[in-house]
């Protein structure tokens, strides 16, 4: 006798947000910062490194603002580090460029100023989508890469929270 | 005997006899393909006639016996030569012997179980049908004819909502509710999700409906996971305090009712996961599974029908003048 009955699909009641949350700094902040290549060395003993800035109000990092220099070969340490003692998928870098090592090039290699801008470009998207990584988070690697003068390739590996 | 188009051959033909009135419902087949059958439900007679239609006018058709069955089986594709019969029901319309004309036998299967919904899957089918058979000595003469069979319920007595606190320690903790946890196949799923710590970039938000088809039993259990819907809820980074609301209407998707553990041979379930996309790509989701039911069609009777049959009810007040008084009124 009755007419079908519609569904009521009004929405479910919800909290109010606080203003302070909608308004204020979300607790995602997160930006790193490579920059400025400088060479250094002379001759066959040259070699670049790079200004990494990271700005975050995360707790889990003990800075929230750091400031380092590193080289190609540093994050190529932290990506083995990472690649053996976490269970995540490491995001590629930017290519090692053997072939612009080699002797008898007609231009400047390895330090070819657009190859520079590339790889820059490469080692910032690796930082940011591996320091965004909550599980990359816990290790100690990725802390001493980004908030220390220098990575200790003696230290010793681990987590930083359970 | 039937060599090089001599001798005797006949074409079988299933009819039933409300084959005007019953109504008729899609079913998908294997290969995909929607197709119409006759819908039927548990407890219902299925009657009609078989027609018997002699090839070659004048000859005799000689056969050692006809029959029609009616059965439900379970076939899983991996195992095709084994069907698993749960309904198997026969009724002999000839005994052997010889057929000189063309003929009808009436048959009536009275108030058939029919315990499961049909179903067509991924590994596995649930069919019901009538097969009628003339038994000869060399080879047979078959007919099928498929029906579709739906389970019917009603509205639950107890369907509590879904809420559940999950997340990632110091990243990410959300709150989901979904309004219910039995849901027909043409509800609507309202809900929510609150965010209550979010210290990771998401990009958006989405809801899957997925269904899990399981076949085998013990060691050799096999799933297969089949996303009917995805339906995004948000797009743009959440913070702490937000609510996205949920409200997913079921009826646009190739749903079945869910089936747990069909004659201990297979079952089929419904997950609804919520997926949490972060701008590196990176997914984290939360399955929980809901339960779908088939709701049966409201029929609603014109005022009239309705007086007529309540004026039924009351002994002895089955005459005009109540009737009319009933949809007086009703009026």
């Amino acid at each position: 006798m009755s007419e079908p009955t519609v569904a009521d699909t009004r929405r479910l009641n919800s909290k109010p947000q606080d203003l302070t949350d909608a308004y204020g700094p979300p607790s995602n902040f997160l930006e790193i910062d490579v920059y400025d290549p400088q060479t250094i060395g002379v001759g066959r003993n040259r070699f670049t490194t790079y200004e990494v800035r990271m700005r975050t109000n995360l707790p889990i990092f003990k800075l929230k603002e750091s400031c380092v220099r590193r080289r190609y070969s540093d994050f190529e340490w932290l990506k083995n580090e990472l690649e053996r003692d976490s269970k995540i998928v490491v995001p590629p870098l930017p290519g090692k460029a053997l072939k612009r090592q080699l002797p008898f090039r007609g231009d400047e290699g390895i330090f070819e100023e657009s190859f520079i801008e590339e790889r820059r470009v490469g080692l910032e998207q690796f930082i940011n989508r591996i320091a965004g990584h909550p599980l990359a988070q816990n290790e100690r690697c990725l802390h001493m890469f980004l908030q220390e003068e220098s990575t200790d390739r003696n230290y010793i590996p681990g987590k930083v929270r359970q | 005997m039937s060599f090089f188009g001599f001798g005797q051959s006949a074409d079988l033909d299933i009819v039933l006899s409300d084959g005007e009135t019953r109504k008729k419902a899609e079913h998908k087949t294997e290969d995909g393909k929607k197709d119409r059958y006759f819908l039927f439900f548990d407890g219902e007679t299925v009657s009609g006639k078989v027609n018997v239609t002699l090839k070659n006018p004048g000859k005799r058709l000689e056969h050692y016996g006809i029959k029609i069955e009616f059965v439900g089986q379970i076939e899983l594709y991996y195992d095709r030569g084994n069907h698993h019969e749960f309904v198997s029901l026969v009724k002999d319309l000839a005994r052997p012997g010889e057929l000189s004309n063309s003929q009808s036998f009436d048959f009536e299967f009275a108030h058939v179980e029919k315990p499961y919904e049909s179903y067509t899957g991924q590994n596995v089918k649930l069919r019901y049908f009538l097969r009628a058979t003339i038994s000869r000595r060399l080879n047979d003469i078959t007919k099928e004819m498929e029906i579709v069979v739906h389970t019917l319920c009603t509205y639950p007595e107890l369907n509590s909502s879904i809420k559940m606190e999950v997340g990632i320690e110091d990243c990410l903790h959300i709150e989901f509710e979904y309004n219910k946890s039995k849901y027909h196949m043409k509800d609507v799923i309202v809900g929510k999700i609150y965010f209550l710590l979010v210290r990771i970039k998401i990009k958006h938000m989405e809801i899957d409906i997925i269904k899990r088809e399981t076949t085998g039993t013990g060691p050799s259990v096999y799933h297969e996971n089949d996303t009917i819907a995805k339906y995004e809820i948000m797009d743009g980074a959440p913070v702490r305090g937000e609510s996205i609301p949920i409200r997913l209407f079921l009826a646009g998707y190739e749903l079945t009712p869910t089936m747990r553990d069909v004659n201990k041979k297979f079952s089929v379930r419904y997950y609804l996961n919520l997926v949490l996309i972060d701008e590196e790509e990176r997914r984290y989701f939360k399955q929980q599974e809901i339960t779908l039911w088939r709701k049966g069609d409201i029929v609603r009777k014109s005022m009239s029908q309705q007086a007529a049959i309540a004026s039924q009810r009351f002994e002895g007040s089955s005459t005009p003048s109540a009737s009319a008084q009933a949809k007086d009124d009703s009026n």
